[in-house]
């Protein structure tokens, strides 16, 4: 009777029996993503759509710190690769190493969430709320919606830490942090694409007439 | 009597059904390493002069080489199934074609 820990291809090639040959949860997953693109899309176009049809400031160039959202980019991406270290140890069998990437994965999205939370505070400060002017309602609903998936995958990631404590991720199981995983190196392109057209892509000059 | 061999099982390479091996952990650091230079250009590229003339197309191909990289290794498209990879062109594709309809009907960035 074999108790000892299997490599994780053992519990993959288990969903062999579904008609796809492929595990039901990891397409499920993709097909959320699928649609979560298209969600992001709709926002970014929005944004890209009114970030120029303000008639009262402030605007992006007073507002956006390029350096401080630079840093938090690079906490984004740490995240992503101390996730997929977690995925890799828990592969190999080393729970307690994936248990400490988990947790550093969820410390750097903590990290990535007060630093929007302190960036909204000091626009807010600024004088851009969420209904001053066309540019703050699309930046904040969509950096915000951004910031909402960051949140629902930390939790994720502590929840799976627990259950981790709990002897429930085990390497057989290890499909669990992978689909956790997929979420949350999503949530990073999506990163990656607001960084560059919401903050580096200049804007035009304000329209004129107040 | 188990015909599991853990000693044999723990020296192979960790290959996945439905797609091949995943990457090594130094591969992934490698990949992280390549995203952050990338991501460094970006900032430097955004504060030179000469280049303000092509920032955009600049911005877009940086930005496009770190999400391909993202998604084929840390998602592990590349590895995987391409099954997922149709799932998720499918969502990208209509997100893609939303944002061009954008930029060029309504002349965003002209």
């Amino acid at each position: 009777m074999a108790t000892v820990a299997q490599p994780a291809e053992h519990a993959v090639t288990e969903h062999a029996e579904t008609s796809t040959g492929l595990p039901s949860t990891k397409l499920a997953i993709w097909l959320f993503l699928a649609s979560d693109c298209l969600l992001f899309g709709a926002l970014i176009s929005t944004y890209v759509l009114y970030r120029n049809a303000s008639t009262v400031g402030p605007f992006p160039s007073d507002v956006f710190d390029i350096p401080y959202t630079s840093v938090s980019s690079f906490v984004l991406l740490a995240s992503s690769l101390t996730m997929v270290l977690a995925l890799a140890a828990l592969q190999r069998g080393d729970v307690a190493r994936s248990r400490v990437w988990l947790l550093a994965t969820a410390m750097l999205g903590l990290t990535f969430v007060g630093g929007q939370v302190y960036e909204f505070t000091t626009f807010v400060e600024e004088g851009l709320g969420l209904s001053t002017n066309m540019f703050g309602t699309s930046f904040y609903v969509l950096t915000g919606f951004h910031g909402a998936h960051v949140t629902v995958g930390i939790l994720m990631l502590l929840t799976l830490v627990a259950l981790s404590f709990g002897g429930r991720i085990t390497p057989e199981g290890s499909e669990s942090v992978e689909l956790v995983g997929l979420y949350w190196h999503f949530v990073d392109i999506v990163w990656i694409a607001i960084f560059t057209i919401v903050y580096l892509i200049p804007t035009n000059p304000p329209a004129a007439g107040g | 009597m188990a015909d599991t061999h853990v000693d044999e099982q723990e020296a192979a390479p960790p290959a996945r059904a439905h797609g091949g091996r995943h990457p090594s952990p130094k591969e992934y650091i490698r990949i992280a390493v390549i995203l952050a230079v990338i991501t460094a250009a970006e900032v430097v590229v955004y504060y030179v002069e000469g280049v303000q003339e092509f920032l955009v197309p600049i911005l877009f191909a940086f930005s496009a080489l770190k999400f391909a990289l993202v998604v084929l290794w840390f998602m592990h498209l590349k590895f995987d199934s391409k099954t997922y990879a149709r799932f998720f062109l499918m969502g990208l594709a209509g997100a893609i074609t939303l944002f061009l309809i954008v930029l060029i009907t309504l002349e965003v960035w002209t």
